[in-house]
């Protein structure tokens, strides 16, 4: 059964109380300013107590996250963030736990750990910032990285296959994911809201753009005079519609996904793909998180939010039962238990 | 019938051998368990293939079940043993070299047709030929008497197989002059649910009892049961239950929540299976995707209060390095448990050794002390996993505690204590809204930073793995406040020894010669240091279980002796961490890496050769 056991706060909260008093050190121009700052919108939000907030990172420049929070937090080590999440979350379910991660953090070093936190859909809300490239050591590849792609490490261009995190994501089989731009904010707090509400781990994955090493890299979906033409952003009921006349559509054809244009030959917004971010099955889905240009917009928005029992709350819920049903009741129970004898 | 006299013996070690299959590790529970019941000392030590069914009849598949039990006060499991019980000739061929000359050997002598004896490595039946003749061999027919014992109630030839073991327990039973009424109560207690098998192994048990009782080559020796145990309840307990239980009592004696994030593997998955039987204690227990984890989450945990764990052995120990490093640099308390085997890389997975101490020590980046501590025994590893919670969170660091698989499965009576009697543990907690609350800042005695628990009130913070401001614990580069901080997580190590017992000397402490020994060793060391005084020599012994830091009077000891030596399982290494502590004192060593624990006899010969040498 999912219980909420996050203490809710009494007072109404503000974006100052989560400032820190730390000097941001990411460099002018990074999409990290507008992630932190939708997340100082959504905190104050939730309703949760401030103290109640936990933020745990791992290595790169996203992960420098918890300093610039002002909540309880731990900057990690590389990729780890996931498995400090998890211990964090199980041992106090009573937290609010967020993961502030990259692509290299995330996908290479901590690959596993975040597949197996995703498995187990523990109650954690992980920020992935994907800026396609290993922005702290300056400049080498990531696994999210296009194919070809020249960087200090590739000076050929990278000989490797990159992943999509939401295509990683649902073969874990991830409970949540969704995507946002780090030029949207607007859609940034609505899916961060989302993640938040949603029991079992979220992913949100947050295109972001390193004006140092891998300027314009998210530019075919991001760019502003192509943003409405390569960008359809789902709500949960509605059909896929997108384009800068809102006159282009998703339809499910058979059983592939097709690009069609609303008033051309006899389509209209009924033969569009209603979202529904609820279904149990994935497949919908997973074809939602793969669609990417030229040929399809890119979806945002909550492409995933599938309701499952979390290991968190089963933790809870198999210590119920134990202590309801067992024998042993403290230590002095246990060490008498079973074959004891008397030397007199 | 035939009467036979009946032998007194202080001590007798007895070995269990066969297949994987043959049922070895429960006819040597159930033998420790009786002895135990009839009121001896032991100490017992299981030896198994790191195969899980090695092929059937090899000696790769050899499994095996040692006690030692006394009249005397008994530390180790024995180094050869007085009864051998073979239950194949592969068992046979596996063991004879640890038999004593002149052992009773009994073997199932059905077992030794020629196909088993071939592929036990036999070019022909060493019942037979001189293989055995130092022995006092016992051919007992145990599989068809086996058999013939269950035919009345119409067990079928293969379920018939699996109570072999309980035939070659009868005859053991005999052999001790018990009774049998004590294994056939706890058989019952054991497989309460089972009737059809308690009356099956009844029956296997009283014809192999029977058989014993017309075989006149079958000594009959009896064990007194033994004065030199204090009064108390009772019970057995491997090394790897009391780890467990020790921190169990830790968390309850604390108030802290336990955690545990581990990894299986052999030989400390134990601990793990253990801890996850006690939900209703509170145990939270996390079975990771990998060691790393295993410890990442233990210090995810450890940050918002609860008592952290992780358990592993020396391969695990070292993908756990970075991790430990956090939790330095962090300053959070965390219990590291390395049960320790065979190394290096995959090893020797189900045998012992010592050669985990410099990765423990030193297996880290940058200055990165922790603490190091290092059970002597079965039961000492309830002791030390209780001292190793209690000085992690008290003195908020990692610890690494470290066992090894001897212990791990080797097992002892443990006298059962009161968790009210052991001693209080006091995490510095930081109290909510506290003004003065600062991250790193420390308690003078013991240099501690307050355990600042999220959900409280007025103590948001953040730590990590950057170098941490003093007092503050923002981020920090700064040259001087770097060598501040390296040098205040130095002395916070070093000031645990405050807080330890001093190192004592037992045997006789104005010897000229002292030897030294360090973690699993001390059952052994002891037992041949009393053999050495038995014989009439002066010879001192100090044991170490505290390492890092080690006892604050351990100068004073070395500086008493002439000659030091230093025994271990290893090339040196605690010897050498010696000579880097303590340079003024000469010392020699002796060592073993052969994945097996010392013998008393290899011991009390070094060491008396170090008594004759000038």
């Amino acid at each position: 059964m999912i219980k909420n056991t996050i203490e809710r706060t009494s007072v109404e909260l503000t974006k100052e109380d989560f400032v820190s008093d730390q000097m941001v050190k990411w460099c002018p121009g990074c999409g990290s300013h507008a992630i932190l700052s939708s997340i100082e919108k959504v905190f104050p939000k939730i309703g949760y107590r401030k103290e109640n907030f936990m933020v745990v990172s791992g290595i790169g420049c996203s992960s420098r996250f918890p300093y610039y929070v002002n909540t309880y937090g731990i900057h990690g080590i590389h990729g780890r963030a996931a498995a400090i999440a998890s211990g964090v979350k199980i041992a106090s379910p009573r937290l609010s736990v967020w993961m502030a991660t990259g692509d290299g953090d995330s996908m290479a070093i901590g690959g596993n750990h975040f597949i197996h936190i995703i498995r187990r859909n523990i109650d954690v809300n992980i920020l992935l910032f994907n800026n396609q490239i290993y922005g702290l050591t300056k400049g080498q590849y990531s696994p999210t990285t296009p194919m070809g792609a020249i960087t200090k490490s590739s000076p050929q261009g990278t000989i490797e296959h990159p992943f999509n995190p939401g295509e990683l994501v649902l073969g874990a089989q991830g409970t949540f994911f969704a995507r946002a731009t780090d030029n949207n904010p607007k859609l940034m707090v609505d899916v961060m809201f989302e993640a938040a509400k949603h029991d079992g781990t979220s992913i949100v994955e947050i295109l972001e753009n390193c004006v140092i090493f891998a300027d314009k890299t998210h530019a075919a979906v991001t760019a502003k005079d192509l943003r409405d033409d390569f960008q359809v952003i789902l709500k949960h009921g509605e059909p896929l519609i997108f384009g800068t006349n809102k006159d282009k559509g998703i339809r499910l054809n058979g059983t592939l996904l097709e690009v069609v244009k609303i008033g051309e030959n006899g389509i209209t917004e009924k033969d569009l793909l209603i979202h529904d971010q609820y279904s149990h099955d994935p497949g919908i889905h997973l074809m939602l998180a793969k669609m990417a240009p030229p040929h399809f917009p890119m979806a945002f928005g909550v492409i995933r939010s599938a309701m499952y029992p979390t290991y968190d709350d089963m933790v809870e819920d198999q210590i119920t039962l134990a202590k309801n049903t067992s024998k042993i009741r403290c230590v002095d129970d246990l060490l008498n238990s079973g074959e004891t004898w008397e030397i007199k | 019938m035939v009467s036979k006299n009946i032998v007194d013996r202080d001590e007798v070690v007895i070995k269990f051998v066969g297949d994987s299959g043959d049922g070895m590790q429960l006819t040597g529970t159930l033998f420790s368990d009786t002895a135990a019941l009839a009121g001896n000392d032991l100490a017992t030590f299981p030896d198994y293939p790191s195969e899980i069914r090695a092929p059937h009849n090899t000696v790769a598949g050899v499994s095996g079940f040692q006690v030692h039990i006394g009249r005397t006060k008994i530390h180790t499991s024995g180094d050869l043993c007085d009864v051998l019980v073979a239950m194949n000739p592969a068992s046979l061929k596996a063991n004879l070299k640890w038999a004593k000359p002149g052992a009773t050997v009994i073997v199932d002598a059905d077992s030794f047709e020629e196909d088993a004896f071939t592929k036990a490595g036999y070019t022909q039946n060493p019942l037979d030929d001189s293989t055995l003749s130092g022995f006092n061999l016992i051919k007992a027919p145990i599989s068809s008497m086996t058999r013939d014992a269950l035919a009345e109630i119409g067990l079928d030839s293969k379920t018939a197989e699996k109570s072999r073991n309980m035939f070659a327990l009868g005859i053991v039973c005999h052999l001790f002059s018990w009774n049998g009424e004590v294994t056939q109560s706890i058989l019952a207690q054991k497989f309460k649910n089972k009737p059809n098998i308690i009356s099956a192994n009844k029956l296997v048990l009283e014809a192999g009892y029977s058989y014993a009782d017309t075989v006149e080559a079958l000594p009959t020796l009896r064990v007194q049961p033994t004065k030199e145990i204090k009064k108390g309840r009772y019970r057995n307990i491997t090394g790897n239950i009391a780890t467990a239980w020790g921190f169990l009592a830790a968390s309850e004696r604390s108030g802290r929540p336990i955690f545990l994030g581990s990894y299986p593997i052999t030989p400390a998955t134990d601990i793990l299976q253990e801890l996850a039987k006690h939900k209703s204690l509170g145990a939270k227990v996390f079975q990771a995707e990998d060691e790393i984890a295993g410890i990442c989450s233990a210090i995810g945990a450890s940050y918002t209060g609860s008592l952290a764990l992780t358990t592993t052995s020396g391969p695990g120990l070292s993908l756990k390095s970075e991790a430990i490093g956090l939790a330095v640099m962090t300053e959070l308390p965390i219990v590291i448990v390395d049960v320790q085997r065979g190394g290096p890389s995959t090893g020797l997975p189900t045998k012992s050794e010592q050669s985990d101490l410099n990765q423990a020590l030193f297996g880290r980046n940058g200055e990165c002390p922790v603490v190091v501590i290092a059970a002597g025994s079965p039961v000492d590893c309830f002791y030390s996993a209780y001292e190793s919670a209690k000085i992690a969170m008290e003195h908020m660091t990692p610890v690494i505690l470290l066992t090894d698989g001897q212990q791990a499965n080797g097992s002892e009576l443990f006298r059962i204590p009161r968790v009210y009697d052991l001693p209080r543990i006091n995490p510095p907690i930081a109290e909510a809204n506290d003004p003065d609350y600062q991250p790193y800042k420390r308690d003078p005695k013991t240099l501690a930073r307050q355990w600042a628990l999220p959900g409280t009130d007025g103590l948001r913070h953040r730590i990590g793995g950057l170098e941490k401001e003093n007092i503050t614990g923002n981020v920090s580069s700064d040259p001087a406040n770097h060598q501040l901080m390296v040098n205040l997580r130095q002395a916070k190590v070093d000031k645990v020894a405050d807080f330890i017992p001093k190192l004592e000397v037992t045997g006789d402490p104005d010897a000229d010669l002292l030897v030294v020994s360090w973690g699993g060793t001390h059952g052994t060391m002891l037992t041949a240091v009393s053999e050495i005084i038995g014989q009439g020599k002066k010879i001192a012994h100090a044991h170490f279980k505290y390492i890092m830091p080690l006892p604050k009077n351990t100068k004073e000891i070395l500086g008493k002796y002439k000659k030091i030596v230093v025994c271990e399982l290893n090339m040196g290494q605690f010897v050498n961490y010696l000579r880097m502590t303590h340079p003024e004192f000469k010392y020699e060593q002796f060592n073993k890496v052969q994945g097996l624990p010392f013998m008393v006899s290899e011991l009390v010969v070094k060491f008396n050769q170090l008594l004759e040498e000038k």
